[in-house]
């Protein structure tokens, strides 16, 4: 902590960024399906240093009643973010940013799940980040449908995600939080590889309509990583050994 | 703002039906915005204000520009912040209280675009390095609702910001003292316009007007700059696009934008 050095090198001669990695690799991600016992599924996440928990229960009655629909079962998600997850403590309430990033993630799974085949019910998503470290969207959005996936909910696809950006002039896979703080932009990316269709897309920064091209490419093709890590976790809960 | 009633499914049908035709229910072309009026400087007790017609939804922001603290790791610039509001005399349905999770993603998205865009010229709004700085606060209340608010606050804070001009401040005894004539225009580096799309089936149309924005499967909003790099972008409702409806919007953003920039660009003249 104590404010950003101002020397560090994003980006060096040989291509490589400020934590060692290419400009098209991803941070580690590890994923586990499943962990909470009370939760109908569930699932955790690494992702570099992000580490994030997620919880999903239903479908389930509607609580209060008049949220529910006759003809659907509704998707309801929490993004939460502990207060001792960042540098500086963060205040507990939900912040307007949580309350945003909420609903982008909700909006990012709907097209995922069967809802219409569960009317008048709930399916609600507890995502809390126990530590952020820049990309904790996407890297929440992996494990929210793992835990989807687990607690056996009817999907039409899974959404990986995963960012690119703009660092040193360059287009980069998974902007990490120096980058995200000194870089120029940051395009976090949802996506769907069976369908092939994008649920999740922002951007913050500067891009000309070539690098908008590219960086939207070079996001793409960092989700399919994820989601071979996502299908590996439920592999390894269901037909590995990892079972519990 | 969706209510899911007999008479919404058939808008729906009927919207979907003659898009097959490539037609939309006003008339429009699907890259058609609607009628953009602008009246700046309609507020003379704000530093800069708009009242923006966007077909039937109406905004109006206003500008006010006064000394604050800067922030503790940016204290050689000056500050930006954007708000957005529904009135309840805006829609039957808006409700008072506090704001609901999509007006706080339309206030975050509008801000996002103007502020990633560098509009605003904060390092000249410096009055005494980390001590003391000029804050610019657009606040934008939504008056009158016919869909697409993003586009229609967006206009409303660019037109304003462009109209704005700010009071000029001296360091007096630690104290920012008001320098009476030393009035200036609020330093701007370019003009960001945001394009929002609605994806209705395989359709993209440009600007939906309430009806279509409660038949959209999902929509897009992309802000563009004067030099015609995009520089914001957000993407909402419970659908998805291909990665070509993606490019493909990209362009139009920036094809549409460049139109629309031409309109706001009148407005900075007119103030001036």
């Amino acid at each position: 902590m104590g404010g950003r050095a101002a020397t560090m090198v994003l980006l060096d001669e040989n291509g490589i960024r400020c934590d060692g990695r290419k400009i098209d690799e991803p941070r580690r991600i590890m994923i586990k399906a499943g962990g909470l016992k009370n939760a109908d599924g569930s699932a955790y996440i690494e992702f570099g240093d992000n580490k994030i928990l997620v919880g999903v229960f239903g479908p389930r009655d509607v609580h209060p009643k008049h949220m529910s629909n006759t003809d659907t079962g509704i998707l309801r998600v929490r993004y939460h973010m502990e207060p001792f997850s960042v540098g500086e403590r963060k205040n507990p309430a939900p912040s307007r940013r949580e309350i945003e990033i909420s609903k982008v993630i909700k909006e990012a799974l709907e097209p995922a799940v069967m809802l219409e085949k569960f009317p008048r019910t709930a399916v609600d998503v507890f995502i809390e980040v126990l530590q952020a470290d820049g990309g904790t969207r996407c890297a929440a959005l992996s494990a929210a449908s793992v835990a989807l996936a687990d607690a056996g909910i009817p999907m039409r696809d899974m959404v990986a995600a995963c960012a690119a950006g703009k660092v040193a002039d360059t287009i980069v896979l998974d902007v990490n939080n120096e980058e995200d703080q000194a870089g120029q932009a940051d395009m976090p990316i949802g996506y769907m590889p069976n369908l092939e269709k994008i649920t999740l897309l922002q951007l913050d920064g500067v891009l000309t309509p070539e690098e908008y091209k590219k960086c939207v490419q070079v996001g793409v093709d960092g989700c399919k990583i994820v989601y071979d890590i996502q299908k590996k976790a439920l592999n390894d809960k269901y037909f590995g050994n990892g079972g519990d | 703002m969706t209510s899911t009633s007999v008479i919404d499914e058939l808008k729906k049908a009927q919207i979907i039906e003659l898009l097959e035709q490539g037609k939309r229910v006003d008339g429009r072309t699907l890259e058609e915005s609607r009628e953009i009026s602008i009246e700046i400087n309609a507020i003379p007790k704000a530093n800069g204000s708009a009242r923006v017609r966007l077909g039937d939804t109406e905004v109006v922001c206003g500008v006010k520009i006064q000394p604050d603290r800067p922030f503790p790791d940016t204290g050689d610039k000056g500050l930006f912040i954007c708000t957005a509001e529904l009135l309840p005399l805006s829609h039957p349905t808006v409700e008072t209280g506090p704001p609901q999770p999509p007006v706080i993603e339309l206030a975050r998205v509008v801000d996002r675009g103007i502020r990633e865009s560098h509009m605003v010229d904060v390092s000249q709004l410096v009055i005494q390095k980390d001590k003391s700085v000029i804050g610019v606060f657009a606040d934008n209340v939504v008056v009158d609702y016919d869909g697409n608010l993003f586009d229609a606050c967006s206009y409303a804070t660019a037109a304003a910001l462009l109209a704005s001009k700010t009071p000029k401040w001296d360091m007096v005894d630690d104290v920012p003292t008001l320098v009476e004539g030393g009035e200036f225009q609020l330093p701007t580096n370019t003009i960001p316009v945001s394009v929002t799309m609605g994806k209705i089936g395989n359709h993209i149309i440009v600007d939906p007007n309430g009806d279509e924005w409660d038949s959209m499967d999902a929509r897009i909003t992309i802000t563009s700059d004067s030099d015609g790099n995009i520089c914001a972008l957000q993407k909402g409702g419970s659908d998805g696009f291909t990665q070509e409806e993606i490019n493909q919007c990209g362009e139009i953003s920036v094809r549409v934008g460049s139109k629309i920039r031409e309109k706001l660009k009148s407005c900075q003249q007119e103030s001036q």
